[in-house]
């Protein structure tokens, strides 16, 4: 039996035998450092998320019908009438949760052990571009349900473009193709959340990976493993990557199915942040649900958008700065001039830079599916403060602080104290 | 070397347990998606027996019902349609029906429960097309020993006033008989066979 | 365009909750079949007068412990067949006339509300001459619906209108998500199953990574 498949493959890889070059070259001899640690499951996970979405939404085109009168029907229609329906949209709407919550860690990731430094630093653009089309792919998908938020987030997130100078009213009626959000957005959404976007996103998947394997995998240490090679030319600090990480992913994957099963099987609406309740009332273009937040992998850059305060009775500076607060992060690689990559060897002002920012984020998310008033208001009054919404303020401290983090990085990474960076990774 | 072995062993005994483990649970994720294609309850509930009230239809007449979106033929036959099936016994392919697909109550030469009733389905057991009917009168078309019958214009097949096939034609069995139940004298219940249902 | 974009994005949004009314936790139990069959027929004899819940078929409430016999014989009123959905008869025109908005469809109602605020809408209804049809609600004010129950509530001690209004919950938030129990149960399956691969996978991962030093 297992002769007969090794001859079964000789005969293919006899007539094809780029299948087993490249398997070789990004899998059974691709060295990757053998220190990685938990941090490292999150790009396979996202991978694999990625996978899952796929397949999920393509059973889901089977029975949604991209039309308004019809789409929300066509969900509780998924839930109800199509045997597995339900499993099946649940997969995909905790999907879309998981692949946030997983992006963010691998971006963390990046963060803590400077794999955005030189020579990553396509990499690193690659995976930024990857999260912009993902927060497009996320924000077309949510329109689909056809719910008062699906219908009034969208209304809103087009109604950014509007405050665009010169071009921005006939830019978001373009984006609409009708005068408020109607059928013909949701029918373009459609096409560009099932086919459009997931191309883009599996052609910047390949880029990534390629990018990654042609300079080779970073650490927690932040060493270049190919600097110390054996007789051989291979990297005396890397391992296979199949079998030793395909094992060791498989673990992880494991892991993250189970607590992707928790919640999917236990907590699907995890309290209202993965399937918004109000959700579930069909859109009314003539109701707007009294309050109204974007799902929560998208609060932070809401709160930075209310943060702002309208200039010149135009909202477009808050539009710009949550913008900006996105793009930035293409400029990580060249804003960061420390001579080390891991945090492990860095001082105490990347240290704290880094701590600051991750609190300051996390505060403009929790703020952004909140109302301005959930701190309530200052009891003193001055000529400066144009709200009295404690809550405003913090996510205006916390919007100087985001910004901050970067536009001050190439000062206080060049000042910060380092440590010596060992020869060899450590385990 | 036999260290070595006893270690290789061991990863491959779980490789082979992950691998049947992981692969027993693939094909368990598999069955929403895989289930998720077949008919819905909706379509369940579209394709439900259908109560069909044919007294307007005159001896000799066809009424056309649906029934899961497929034309069923409710023939009042006459005493001479039902003399006609025996004359062309000879020259059908499957005159026993035994090939054929109906419930047992019309496991007969007549394949119907009351011979003056018949009830079929109006789709051509080669592709699919819907036969159309030619009376005994339509000889100059279909041949002087035409006793009356369909003929399927896709592809030719000729069929009797029981929906039997004509040998020579591309059909390979006689028409299909829904199950089906009298409800009264007029009334039929196509789609199930037990009354109340 | 703007002032709308303003409004959504600065607009105090502290309104939502329940008008200042504490809500009382329902305390239903999806599992008790007695409780939502009472529940289906409180449903069909009094709210689908006006609300349907269209995307609900009477065939699926086997789920509840009934027979489709039972179904057709004591909850169809205006059906006539058991696969249908539980659409209502009023027609969306009649009930903007008559109630001035039209009573909204109730299967997913229990989602958007959630079962405490149902459980405390049903029971604070209270007299209010201002209001057109006479009753008022304190978690819905100026509610469009009059208090359709108050007969009920009327003859029933409060135990006992409590209990018609926990069991009609309890039946809402099974319409809601007609698979929310077996759900559940699938899910401990498949989570057994995922114990029972990450030992294997656990167990792979180490005899490989002995290697590694």
């Amino acid at each position: 039996m297992a002769s007969r498949l090794m001859a079964l493959w000789d005969w293919f890889d006899a007539r094809m035998p780029s299948v087993g070059e490249e398997f070789r070259k990004h899998m059974s001899e691709y060295y990757a450092p053998k220190n990685f640690n938990f941090w490292y499951y999150f790009g396979v996970l996202s991978m694999l998320v990625l996978a899952v979405q796929i397949v999920s939404g393509i059973f889901l085109t089977m029975n949604y019908k991209p039309d308004a009168a019809l789409a929300f029907g066509s969900v509780e229609y998924i839930m109800r009438d199509v045997p597995g329906g339900w499993l099946i949209r649940y997969i995909h709407s905790t999907g879309g949760s998981a692949f946030f919550l997983v992006v963010y860690l691998h971006m963390f990731r990046a963060m803590l052990y400077g794999s955005y430094k030189e020579p990553r630093e396509l990499v690193w653009i690659f995976g930024v571009l990857l999260y912009l089309a993902l927060m497009a792919e996320a924000f077309l998908g949510y329109l689909l349900p056809w719910g008062q938020m699906s219908y009034w987030g969208a209304q809103v997130i087009v109604n950014l473009f509007a405050t665009v100078p010169f071009i921005g009213p006939d830019l978001a009626l373009w984006i609409r193709g009708d005068y408020v959000v109607s059928d013909a957005t949701l029918n373009r959404f459609f096409a560009l959340h099932v086919i459009a976007l997931p191309l883009v996103l599996l052609g910047l998947v390949v880029a990534h990976i390629l990018a990654l394997h042609d300079v080779g995998s970073n650490n927690p240490d932040g060493v270049e493993i190919k600097k110390n090679k054996d007789a051989n030319g291979r990297p005396v600090d890397g391992i296979p990557f199949h079998p030793y990480y395909t094992v060791k992913d498989t673990v992880g994957v494991v892991v993250f199915l189970a607590v992707f099963c928790i919640v999917m099987f236990f907590l699907p609406e995890m309290g209202g942040y993965f399937l918004e309740y109000n959700n579930f009332i069909p859109a009314d273009p003539l109701k707007t649900p009294e309050h109204i937040a974007p799902l929560w992998y998208f609060t932070p850059y809401y709160s930075i958008l209310r943060a702002v305060p309208p200039l010149f009775n135009s909202q477009f500076p808050g539009v710009a700065a949550m913008g900006i607060a996105t793009l930035i992060l293409f400029l990580l690689p060249w804003l960061d001039r420390s001579p080390v990559k891991s945090i492990r060897y860095r001082g105490a002002y990347y240290k704290s830079a880094l701590a600051i920012f991750v609190v300051a984020f996390m505060v403009l998310g929790y703020l952004g599916v909140k109302s301005t008033t959930v701190w309530g208001q200052f009891g003193f009054d001055a000529f400066f403060l144009d709200t009295k919404d404690r809550a405003t303020w913090a996510a205006r401290v916390c919007t100087v602080l985001y910004f901050a983090f970067f536009i001050l990085m190439p000062w206080y990474t060049a000042k910060d104290k380092v440590k010596p960076v060992p020869d060899r990774v450590t385990m | 070397m036999s260290d070595k072995q006893k270690v290789d062993k061991a990863r491959r005994n779980l490789v082979v347990a992950t691998s049947v483990v992981g692969g027993a649970a693939s094909i368990g994720a598999a069955i929403p998606f895989v289930a998720s294609m077949l008919p819905s309850e909706r379509a369940k509930a579209a394709g439900a027996p259908v109560e069909v009230d044919f007294s307007r239809l005159a001896p000799g007449e066809v009424g056309i019902f649906e029934w899961r979106g497929k034309p069923v033929w409710v023939i009042r036959r006459t005493k001479a349609m039902l003399d006609s099936l025996k004359a062309v016994t000879a020259s059908l392919t499957d005159p026993a029906s035994r090939s054929s697909i109906q419930p047992e109550y019309a496991k007969n030469e007549l394949r119907a429960i009351k011979p003056e009733v018949m009830v079929v389905e109006g789709v051509c057991t080669h592709l699919g097309c819907s036969p159309q009917l030619k009376t005994a009168e339509a000889k100059a078309e279909m041949g002087a020993d035409w006793e009356g019958g369909f003929y399927c214009a896709c592809h030719g097949s000729k069929f009797d006033f029981a929906g039997r096939v004509f040998r020579g034609a591309p059909a390979p069995t006689n028409l299909t008989v829904p199950p089906h139940t009298f409800l009264s004298d007029n009334t039929l219940l196509i789609g199930d066979d037990k009354k109340g249902a | 365009m703007r002032k709308l974009l303003a409004a959504l994005l600065f607009a105090p949004a502290t309104l939502l909750a329940a008008g200042g009314q504490a809500l009382d936790p329902a305390p239903i139990e999806p599992r008790d079949l007695v409780s939502l069959q009472a529940g289906a027929r409180t449903f069909v004899n009094y709210c689908m007068n006006c609300h349907g819940a269209q995307y609900m078929r009477y065939n699926r409430l086997t789920d509840i412990g009934l027979t489709e016999a039972q179904i057709i014989d004591n909850l169809m009123f205006s059906a006539d067949k058991v696969g249908e959905t539980m659409k209502v008869a009023m027609s969306t025109k009649d009930g903007k006339a008559w109630f001035g908005v039209p009573p909204p469809d109730l299967s997913v109602i229990a989602r958007s509300r959630g079962a405490d605020w149902l459980y405390t809408y049903l029971r604070t209804f209270y007299r209010d001459e201002k209001s057109a049809h006479g009753w008022n609600n304190k978690v819905f004010p100026s509610v469009a619906m009059p208090h359709v129950l108050w007969k009920l509530q009327a003859e029933q001690s409060t135990v006992q209108y409590d209990t018609t209004a926990r069991d009609l919950v309890n039946f809402l938030v099974y319409v809601g998500e007609p698979s929310g129990q077996s759900r559940k149960s699938i899910g401990i399956v498949v989570l057994f199953v995922l114990v029972v691969l990450f030992v294997f996978a656990y167990a792979m991962k180490k005899a490989f990574w002995k290697d590694v030093r």
